[in-house]
C-alpha cells in the first residue's frame, strides 16, 4: 500500500469508530439528566471532560445521592489512564505549543485505538485527527439530544436507562477481562470490596477504596 | 460542593491528565511499575462502579431483577461481539421489557 491508501484507510477507521462510539452520547446525555444533571450540565462535560468513563462515573455517582468529592476523585483516576494514553502518542503526534494544547483535548480510548492501529506515523496522526473530529462532534451533538429527550420523557426508569452506565462501563472492560484471569481477578476483587464497603460508606468512596486492591496484585 | 463545581473539577482535572501525557518526559513509561499501575486501576475502577450501580440502591446492597437482567443482556451482546452502541440498548431495552412485566 502506498501513503495515500495508508491515509485514507486511517481516515475509514477514525470515522467509522468516531461516528459509532459517539453515538452512545445519546446514553450519556440520558443517564446524566436521569442522575439529575442539567441539560446545561451534561453538555459542559461532553465538551470539556470528553472521556465517557469518566462522565459516567460522575454522573452515576451523582445519581447515587454520593457524596461528590468521592464521585468527582473517582472520575479523575478513571481519567488518568488518558495521561498513558498521551505517553504513548506523544512520538507518533510530535505537536508542540497551541496545537499540543488542542492535541491533548483528544487523547482518549478512541483515538488512541485507532492512532495505534495504523502502519506509518502519517496515518496514526490522519487517524487521530479524524476520529478526534468524528467523535467530538457526535457524542457532543447525541449528549444534547439525549439529555433533551430524556428531560422531556419523565420517569427515565420506565426506559431501563439505569442500566446504561454500567453497560457502558462493562463494554470498556471487556477486552481487558476478556485475555487476562489476572485482570478478571482483580475486577471480582474490587466488585467485592465495593459492594462490601457500600453500607458503612457515603456512596462513591466504596468505589475509591476498591482501587487498593490493585496494590495487592503489585505486591504479589 | 454543588453538582457544579464537580462538573468545572471534572472537566479541568480530566483535561490536565491528558496534557501532562502528551507533555511529560518520555522515560516516565519506561517504568514497568507505572505501565502496570496505569494498567490495573481502570480496571478495578470499572469493576466497582459496575457493581455499586447495579447492586445498590442508596448506598445498601440491593438487589434490582431489571437492572440484573439488563447487566446479563449487555453480557450476552458482548459475547456475541456486538458493537458498543447495540450493548447499551440491549441492557436498557431487557431492563425496562423486565421492569415493565414484574410492574
Amino acid at each position: 500500500m502506498d501513503r495515500t491508501t495508508h491515509r485514507s484507510a486511517a481516515v475509514r477507521d477514525g470515522l467509522g469508530v468516531g461516528l459509532a462510539v459517539g453515538l452512545s452520547g445519546l446514553a450519556f446525555g440520558a443517564s446524566a439528566v436521569t442522575a439529575g444533571l442539567s441539560v446545561p450540565q451534561a453538555c459542559v462535560l461532553s465538551l470539556l471532560a470528553f472521556t465517557g468513563a469518566s462522565q459516567f462515573a460522575l454522573t452515576g455517582a451523582a445519581g447515587a445521592g454520593g457524596d461528590l468529592v468521592a464521585a468527582s476523585l473517582g472520575a479523575l483516576l478513571l481519567g488518568g489512564r488518558n495521561t498513558l494514553y498521551g505517553l504513548r502518542l506523544a512520538d507518533l503526534l510530535r505537536v508542540r505549543g497551541p496545537r499540543r494544547l488542542l492535541a491533548a483535548h483528544g487523547v482518549i480510548d478512541e483515538t488512541t485505538a485507532v492512532a495505534l492501529a495504523q502502519p506509518t506515523q502519517e496515518a496514526a496522526r490522519t487517524g487521530f485527527v479524524t476520529t478526534f473530529a468524528a467523535l467530538y462532534l457526535t457524542w457532543n451533538l447525541t449528549t444534547l439530544g439525549g439529555a433533551l429527550g430524556t428531560s422531556s420523557l419523565g420517569d427515565p426508569g420506565v426506559l431501563g436507562l439505569d442500566a446504561v452506565g454500567p453497560a457502558a462501563f462493562l463494554a470498556i472492560l471487556w477486552p481487558r477481562l476478556a485475555g487476562s484471569a489476572e485482570l478478571r481477578g482483580l475486577a471480582a476483587g474490587a466488585a467485592a470490596v465495593a459492594l462490601c464497603a457500600s453500607p458503612f460508606l457515603p456512596p462513591g468512596v466504596p468505589v475509591l477504596l476498591s482501587a487498593t486492591t490493585v496494590l495487592v496484585v503489585l505486591v504479589r | 460542593m454543588t453538582l457544579w463545581w464537580a462538573v468545572v473539577a471534572v472537566c479541568a482535572g480530566c483535561y490536565a491528565l491528558k496534557l501532562a501525557g502528551l507533555a511529560a518526559p518520555r522515560r516516565l513509561l519506561d517504568h514497568p511499575r507505572v505501565r502496570r499501575f496505569a494498567e490495573l486501576v481502570p480496571v478495578a475502577l470499572l469493576a466497582a462502579l459496575i457493581a455499586v450501580q447495579v447492586f445498590t440502591e442508596q448506598g445498601r446492597p440491593a438487589f434490582d431483577p431489571a437492572r440484573t437482567a439488563g447487566l446479563l443482556a449487555a453480557v450476552v451482546a458482548l459475547l456475541l461481539r456486538a458493537p458498543f452502541l447495540v450493548v447499551l440498548i440491549a441492557a436498557a431495552a431487557v431492563t425496562a421489557l423486565v421492569r415493565g412485566v414484574l410492574g
